[in-house]
């Protein structure tokens, strides 16, 4: 412990779990988008196929503006992409990027008559690569899929990768992130569905979503309390500790228990207005990142 | 060859000598230090134990810094002495995250930076500045693979520890009780 330093570890601040938050929800909208095309089912779902992807490119470009805000040493960045380092997250993680963020402009662009009927590309050029992109269209939505699903679970891999921060520490992470990406996407297209079918079928995700959630966790916190004392005390700044509050209020009360009971009423025919619980779902899981990446930095060995 | 270095927590005073000579030496930015001093009281008074450590990076044989950097600017050089190549550096700040010792700061001009065991002295014969200056001589350094080293004869000699070796790292660093 380099207390002249800092009392606490203090290296990660909005950026992070900002960026965490945006390309989680890029990566759960991606993954279903891509899962329905290849399912066949894009004429049912065509919100979730066609028009929720649209905001992934935004997504995608304000989190690398992020990331990149958080570089310290800036004019190097280039360096992550003369390496690829097997045993660092964060470089699989770039270079994920530099896949997942080009396919998901290429699928709008596909899809950019449904938003604009009258559009015309000018060029011969890009009317090829066009034709060349819907000709590979199954292709390209596999690539979609595992590169979400890539995206969603490494971003919680990059903080469980850390074995000095014993709250991060846990493989939980990976999944309960990628689920809570997941479950955003589904919200997204929740809030921009004008289809009645299709938002009853994303209410169903997102519910069992927030139902994967919680039984995570549970798990997470019932692994950290039957742990080693540094674990244990990680666990108690949420159970009991500065982090209480903030957890359980926001995270679980009201980005998961509220909205997952508000669509269980929607389901069962009670008129909810379903932005509402959508919004609550977004708002609880870009407040899980903020609340991990901040309180995983709290947490260290004892000695 | 595997460097690592020996602090005899008996005879350490905290003088913070060791901290001032890195300082100079590697003319590390003001508020900021490679290596510092760490007391630590135990027991109940009147019958008290005081541990005084003189810190720095572990130099880990299995380094976690290492391993998470995405470019790899921390890296290993002869050794096992772990650097870090500020040219290769970009600042994101993983390896001080994942840093159970805390041994790494950003530097002010943006890449992360720490303790080199002054390799630079160690090339040209000499020992690192900590080891040199230390007025009560509790800081041992040498090549662990070289018995007649000043740290192998030490350790063969004394009982010691290393820091949380239960974090999986290996460190190099160790200390005599």
């Amino acid at each position: 412990m380099n207390e002249m330093i800092d009392p606490n570890l203090n290296i990660w601040h909005w950026q992070i779990p900002l960026y965490l938050f945006l390309g989680g929800m890029a990566a759960g909208i991606l993954c279903i988008a891509a899962t329905y095309y290849i399912r066949g089912r894009e004429k049912d779902y065509s919100t979730a196929v066609r028009i929720t992807p649209f905001l992934t490119p935004f997504l995608l470009v304000f989190g690398l503006i992020a990331l990149f805000i958080d570089l310290r040493h800036k004019l190097y960045f280039w360096q992550l992409y003369t390496n690829i380092k097997l045993q660092s997250p964060m470089s699989w993680g770039a270079w994920t990027l530099m896949v997942i963020t080009p396919v998901s402009f290429i699928w709008c662009a596909l899809h950019i008559r449904d938003i604009f009927p009258g559009w015309d590309w000018k060029f011969g050029w890009i009317k090829a690569l066009e034709a060349f992109f819907n000709r590979y269209k199954k292709t390209l939505a596999w690539v979609m899929l595992i590169y979400g699903l890539i995206l969603g679970i490494y971003t919680g891999i990059l903080l469980s990768a850390f074995n000095a921060r014993p709250l991060w520490n846990t493989s939980i992470l990976g999944p309960l992130f990628l689920a809570s990406g997941l479950s955003a996407g589904a919200a997204a297209t929740l809030i921009l569905s004008r289809n009645k079918a299709e938002r009853m079928q994303f209410a169903r995700i997102d519910l069992v979503m927030i139902g994967i959630e919680i039984f995570l966790i549970i798990h997470m916190f019932m692994g950290y309390l039957a742990s080693t004392q540094v674990q244990i005390e990680a666990a108690r700044m949420f159970l009991g500790g500065n982090y209480t509050v903030s957890f359980w209020i926001f995270v679980v009360i009201l980005g998961l228990l509220v909205p997952g009971l508000l669509e269980l009423l929607e389901l069962k025919k009670f008129h909810v207005p379903g932005i509402v619980p959508a919004i609550l779902v977004i708002f609880g899981s870009l407040m899980l990142r903020f609340i991990i990446v901040y309180a995983g930095q709290m947490s260290r060995w004892l000695y | 060859m595997r460097y690592a270095m020996a602090v005899d927590t008996l005879k350490c005073v905290g003088c913070s000598d060791c901290v001032v000579a890195c300082q100079t030496e590697n003319n590390v930015p003001i508020g900021y230090c490679r290596d510092w001093v760490v007391e630590v009281t135990d027991g109940k008074y009147p019958q008290l134990e005081l541990e005084i450590r003189s810190e720095r990076c572990n130099h880990c044989a299995n380094s976690p810094c290492v391993r998470c950097c995405p470019t790899g600017a921390s890296h290993n050089e002869e050794g096992g002495i772990v650097l870090v190549k500020a040219s290769e550096c970009i600042g994101c700040g993983a390896c001080i995250a994942s840093c159970p010792y805390d041994a790494r700061y950003l530097h002010p001009d943006g890449y992360v930076d720490k303790c080199t065991f002054c390799i630079h002295r160690i090339r040209n014969g000499m020992k690192p500045a900590c080891v040199e200056v230390c007025p009560t001589k509790c800081l041992y350094f040498g090549d662990l693979d070289d018995l007649n080293s000043d740290v192998s004869i030490v350790l063969k000699k004394r009982k010691y520890k290393t820091l949380i070796p239960e974090a999986g790292t290996s460190p190099q660093l160790y200390f005599l009780i």
